[in-house]
Order: structure tokens, then C-alpha cells, then sequence
């Protein structure tokens, strides 16, 4: 790991407001090659809004965001993707009337032929990569969740909370981002679903090369065991930054999760 | 039995059961007998689904695609040559499938992908008005047909930027707006024969009339609509594959993340403007396809065929039907075209029975009456 130091990821002074709130207050930040870094902080801090404009739904209204060496500040969500970003919701934002495959499929959107001539005549073409995808999702899936796998033609509407969170992360995972944004994905788990979940999580970055990750997560256990270094918010401002160990002893931190308003 | 016998014969039996319907239905004339016949279907569908039958025979039919497709084309035939000779019923019959493929292309837009279009007669009048100006024209009628999507299209593209812009209401807005305008436009264009309209020629394949009754024998003749009835099933049926394809393709998928949720789809990639612009300026292709025939067909048009009730009816069958479901819409298209035809009483209070019947279904039905399944993309495979 000694020299993968290369930079995946930086914030420069990233500044957001909504009206009068100002939900991100220059941000700096910096995410190496490989690394998990968890994002922390009280309710409101930020930690979804640097998540929206990171991705391009939202655009910044101060500093900039560099991304692989490229200035991505106000590239639309789109480019975003394509250049190597995937993400979850906080809120799980499947398409719940479609079956697994296909909420999948629209994470791999980039890898999918999308012309509209190959589409409507290359039919055995087309009914090849449908059969490759298949068993690209089917294989991920299976990591997270064999019982998944095989209900690939399932809507994901009549599937439990903790299944879809497992379909979201499979849908960002498929098309083998650079970096992964993960918005609190054991919300509404147990321990037990949770630690599981991480560890499914850690075995698929060791499929996908260099592969850095974002954790947004409430639960400090978690926190604990897989990231690699923290930051936390709090007001839109980065008050702390480190390994968890000296996040958690740090006397603002504290303060800010405790001393309430 | 094997189960793939009893789903053959289900689907044989089906079909056949469907054709000798469709023909008691067109052909009986006493309004009582009407009646009876809609409330002994009702009867059987409802007593379908209580049992169970409708489930088993819906799994018999999506096991046996192909299958099902033939036999549907088959009954379609017998009932077609059922009336050959009589005019009004296969004018009828021609109708319901030229709103069946206009109906295909709202389809596309919002049943699909969710661009909302209450402007569905205003593209159908284009290809209706294109097939009037180029018919006298030395362009083949085949190429006209295509060429009346086309223009479609084209006008439709000066919707595409208040479409992409506008949500929801506001989209439905503009689009009513833009349906006003266009009929508007033709009542006080005097070139485009201003409120009386215009008289198409008819359609003529290689040299072949449509519009002269078919001499078999001395004793035989058969109706000219018979022409237009067969064209128009073929055109059905390529609209049909058409709409296939696309819903088991990548394509299918990308419109229904855009109509699902918008912020999604753009997180992964899918460019929201670009698969609108597909949706809608496929749709009104489709719309203008119909309406060219249609025009051919009944050889006048005026503006007043081209109202914004006509888009709402267009609108009432897909939401009939059910939102992409292509089975549901040719049996809503058939519920809508066929009973004010057949029941006085439905004729007077047409839009006042419309209403009730659609606000019935989007508060007890919203999926329709023949709802969209899931995307099969290959059909019978499940990995
Ligand atoms: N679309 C929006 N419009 C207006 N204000 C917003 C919007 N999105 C976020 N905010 C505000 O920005 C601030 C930061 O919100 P954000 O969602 O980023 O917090 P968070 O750290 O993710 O909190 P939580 O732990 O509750 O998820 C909050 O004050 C929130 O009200
Ligand atoms: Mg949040």
C-alpha cells in the first residue's frame, strides 16, 4: 500500500448554501487511493450535502472539487459516473416497481450499450450482453446475499429494507467505480446485519482495484473498524480530522455530538 | 396432460373464445342484447380473477409468448374476414387499431418514460393533414404513411424544449396548450382548407386501389375497407415489435429509471434530456403513422376531428389499458372505440361516463386493466 498515495479525491474550500444555511463551510478534504474514510457529525451537519455536490446534483457555490486529477466541480451528475463516482441514498432510492436486475442495470449504465440502433436491431447482440450482465449481478449479488441471487427477476418493491440497502450498494459496485459514496447504509439494521454487511462491503473492494470509499454512518462501531481515517462536520464546518481513535477523544467532537445545539 | 399442451390449448381456446366475442359483440344491433353481453363479460372476468382462472391462464400465456402472439393475429384475422363484406364494422375495426398504434406511441412517452403529452390528437392530425397535402402528390402513399410520422415528429420538436424544462402539471399545460394551438391554426389556415377541412385521395399500394370494393365473384364482393383493415393490422403489428424491442433493451430500462426517479438515473450516468427527446419524438412518429392512414381512410379531414377531447381520449386509453402495458391498450382501445359505437345511451353522455370510468380507475385501479408486468427481456428466461 507504501505507494498507492496518489490522490483520488479533494475538496478545496467547498462551500454550499441553502438560503441562510450555509451547509458546507469550506471544506477541505483529501482521499487517497484505496482508503475508507468515515464522514461523521451531528444530524444537519453536511454530510449528505457534500455527498450532492460531490455527485453533481447539487453545484457548490464556493472552492472546487478535484476528482483523478480532473477539476470536476460543476460537472453534471452524469460525467460524474461516467469519470468513476457511484453512490447510495440515504433514503433508498430504488426504482421499486423494477425487478433486482434491472435496478442493477442502471448502475452499470456506462458498461451497457445504449445506442438506440444496436438496441432495436441487434437483437442476439444485445440478448448476449443481457446474459453477461446477468451473470456479472448475479455473481455480485450472491456476496452480499445468495437468497438474492436467485430472485434476480423479483421487483424490488416486495423485498425487506435490508435487501434493498444490499441491492443499492450492488447497483453503485457494478460498474466498478474508482469511488464509492455510502450514505448511512445500515439504517434500520441490527449489529449483527450491519458487521455482515461491512464485511461484504470489504470483500468486494478487494474484487475492484484501487477502490476508495466514503462512509457516512451514525454507528461509531462500524466507523471503528473499517475506515481508515475520519473527518468530522458540524455546521458545515470540518472541526476534527484523523484515525477514529483520535476523533473520539477529541475535546470539540465531543462537544459538538454532546453539548446538543 | 403435459402443462405445455393445456397452456396451448388455453391459449387456443382463448383466442377463439376472443374472436366469437368480438364478432357477437360487432354484429348484434339491439341494445338490450348489448347489455347482456357486456354483463355476462363482466361476469366472467370478475368471476376469473375470484377463482384464480386469471392467474393461471395469465402464467399459460407468458410461458407461451409466440404462441400467443399467432393466435391473437389469427383471431384478429377471422374476426376481420367475419365482416368482410360489411363496411361500418371493419371501419370500426380499422379505427380501433389506428388508436391502438397512437395509443403505442403515448405509450412510449408516458406510459414508458413518463413525458406527460395531452396533445396526443394534434400529432395525430399532423399525419392526418400531411397525408391530405402529399397524397395528390407523385410520393408513393407507402412513403407518405411514413413521411406523416415524420412530420410529426418534426412539429412536435418545438414541444421538446418546454417538455424538457416542465414537470407534471406544467408539462400538461404546455402540452394542452400546444393542442388548442394547432387546431386553432388549421381553422383559420385557408391552404389547409380553413374549417371545412380537406379531402384525401385514398391510399394506393403498387398500382392497387384501396378505395374500390374487392370483386371476388359476380356474387362476392368484398368491402374496400378490407384494404385498410389488413394494412392497418400490419402496421399494429410493426408498432408492436417496435414497442417490444425497445421495452426489452437497455432503452426500455434507461425510460423507466427517467420516469422512476430523475435524480437517480442522472447519478448513474443516464442522460435524462436525451431519452425524453427519444420517448416523445418516437411517440409522435407513431401518432403521425396512424393519423395518415386514418386520413386515407375515411378520405376527409377537418379540424374538428382534432379536439382536445380526442387527446384526452387517447390519454383515457393508455390510463385504461394500463400505464406500458401494450395487451391493455388494445383492449381499452377497443372499450373506448367500440361502446359509444354500439350504445346510444353511451353516445349521448359519452365524456360524462369517460370521466366517471377514468377517475374510477386512477382511485381503484391505478395500474390499469391489464397492468405491465415486469421487463422480460428474453421472454421465458429467468437466468
Ligand atoms: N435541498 C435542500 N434545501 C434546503 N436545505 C437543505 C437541502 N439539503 C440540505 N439542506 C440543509 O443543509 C444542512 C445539511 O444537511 P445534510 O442533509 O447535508 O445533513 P446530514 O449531515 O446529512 O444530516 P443527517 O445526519 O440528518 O443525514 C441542513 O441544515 C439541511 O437542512
Ligand atoms: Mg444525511
Amino acid at each position: 500500500m507504501a505507494q498507492q498515495q496518489e490522490t483520488v479525491l479533494a475538496f478545496r474550500e467547498l462551500t454550499r448554501r441553502f438560503g441562510g444555511v450555509v451547509a458546507l463551510n469550506k471544506f477541505d478534504m483529501e482521499l487517497t487511493n484505496g482508503q475508507i474514510l468515515g464522514l461523521i457529525g451531528p444530524n444537519g451537519s453536511g454530510k449528505t450535502t457534500s455527498f450532492n455536490v460531490l455527485t453533481g446534483i447539487y453545484e457548490a457555490n464556493g472552492g472546487s472539487i478535484e476528482f483523478l486529477g480532473q477539476d470536476i466541480t460543476s460537472w453534471p451528475a452524469q460525467k460524474v459516473y461516467e469519470a468513476g463516482v457511484a453512490r447510495t441514498f440515504q433514503r433508498s432510492r430504488l426504482c421499486l416497481e423494477l425487478s433486482i436486475f434491472d435496478n442493477i442495470m442502471i448502475g452499470n449504465h456506462k458498461r451497457l450499450d445504449q445506442g438506440l440502433l444496436f438496441n432495436i436491431f441487434k437483437r442476439k447482440a444485445l440478448r448476449e450482453q443481457i446474459r453477461e450482465n446477468h451473470e456479472e449481478a448475479r455473481k455480485l449479488l450472491k456476496i452480499f446475499d445468495p437468497a438474492l441471487a436467485d430472485k434476480m427477476f423479483d421487483p424490488v418493491g416486495s423485498l425487506r429494507m435490508i435487501d434493498r440497502r444490499r441491492i443499492e450498494i450492488c447497483r453503485a459496485l457494478i460498474s466498478h467505480p474508482r469511488l464509492l459514496l455510502l450514505d448511512e447504509p445500515s439504517a434500520g439494521m441490527t449489529h449483527e446485519e450491519t458487521r455482515e454487511l461491512m464485511d461484504d462491503i470489504l470483500e468486494v473492494r478487494e474484487m475492484i482495484d484501487g477502490l476508495s470509499i466514503i462512509l457516512v454512518e451514525h454507528e461509531m462501531g462500524m466507523i471503528e473498524r473499517v475506515t481508515d481515517k475520519c473527518i468530522v462536520l458540524n455546521f458545515g464546518q470540518k472541526i476534527c480530522e484523523g484515525a477514529y481513535r483520535d476523533v473520539a477523544s477529541d475535546k470539540l467532537v465531543q462537544e459538538a455530538y454532546l453539548g446538543g445545539e | 396432460m403435459t402443462q405445455s399442451f393445456k397452456d396451448k390449448a388455453v391459449i387456443v381456446l382463448l383466442a377463439a373464445a376472443a374472436a366469437a366475442f368480438t364478432i357477437t359483440f360487432i354484429a348484434i344491433e339491439e341494445q338490450a342484447e348489448i347489455f347482456a353481453l357486456i354483463l355476462f363479460a363482466a361476469a366472467l372476468v370478475f368471476a376469473g380473477a375470484k377463482f384464480g382462472f386469471t392467474r393461471s391462464i395469465a402464467q399459460s400465456l407468458s410461458r407461451n409468448e409466440r404462441l400467443m402472439n399467432v393466435a391473437v393475429i389469427a383471431a384478429t384475422l377471422v374476426v376481420i374476414f367475419w365482416f368482410r363484406e360489411d363496411h361500418f364494422p371493419l371501419l370500426m375495426i380499422a379505427t380501433v387499431m389506428l388508436y391502438v398504434i397512437a395509443c403505442c406511441g403515448l405509450n412510449m412517452q408516458f406510459g414508458y418514460t413518463g413525458v406527460v403529452n395531452f396533445a396526443g390528437a394534434a400529432f395525430f392530425g399532423v399525419g392526418c393533414y400531411t397525408a391530405a397535402v402529399l397524397g395528390d402528390t407523385s410520393i408513393p402513399l407507402l412513403l407518405v404513411i411514413i413521411l406523416g410520422g415524420v412530420i410529426a415528429a418534426i412539429v412536435g420538436s418545438v414541444l421538446i424544449i418546454p417538455v424538457l424544462r416542465t414537470r407534471g402539471h406544467y408539462a400538461a399545460v404546455v402540452t394542452i396548450a400546444f393542442g388548442l394551438l394547432f387546431r386553432t391554426f388549421l381553422e383559420v389556415n385557408d391552404t389547409l382548407g380553413g374549417p371545412q377541412g380537406l379531402g384525401v385521395s385514398g391510399m394506393n399500394l403498387f398500382g392497387w386501389d384501396f378505395n374500390n370494393n374487392i370483386e371476388i365473384t359476380e356474387n362476392i364482393e368484398l368491402s374496400f375497407y378490407l384494404n385498410y383493415v389488413i394494412l392497418a393490422l400490419v402496421m399494429v403489428i410493426l408498432t408492436f415489435v417496435l414497442m417490444r424491442r425497445i421495452e426489452r433493451s437497455w432503452i426500455g430500462l434507461n425510460f423507466d429509471a427517467v420516469r422512476l426517479d430523475e435524480t437517480a438515473a442522472a447519478c448513474f450516468g443516464i442522460n435524462i434530456k436525451r431519452w425524453k427527446i427519444v420517448a416523445f419524438t418516437l411517440g409522435n412518429f407513431l401518432a403521425g403513422t396512424a393519423g395518415a392512414l386514418y386520413a386515407m381512410m375515411l378520405g376527409f379531414i377537418a379540424p374538428s376531428n382534432f379536439a382536445f377531447s380526442d387527446s384526452l381520449i387517447l390519454v383515457s386509453i393508455v390510463l385504461l389499458g394500463g400505464m406500458g402495458s401494450l395487451w391493455g391498450t388494445i383492449l381499452a382501445a377497443g372499450l373506448v372505440v367500440l361502446l359509444p359505437e354500439k350504445l346510444q345511451v353511451i353516445q349521448e353522455y359519452r365524456f360524462l361516463i369517460y370521466a366517471v370510468v377514468m377517475i374510477l380507475i386512477l382511485l381503484f385501479r391505478p395500474q390499469g386493466i391489464l397492468p405491465r408486468g415486469l421487463r422480460a427481456y428474453i421472454p421465458g428466461w429467468r437466468g
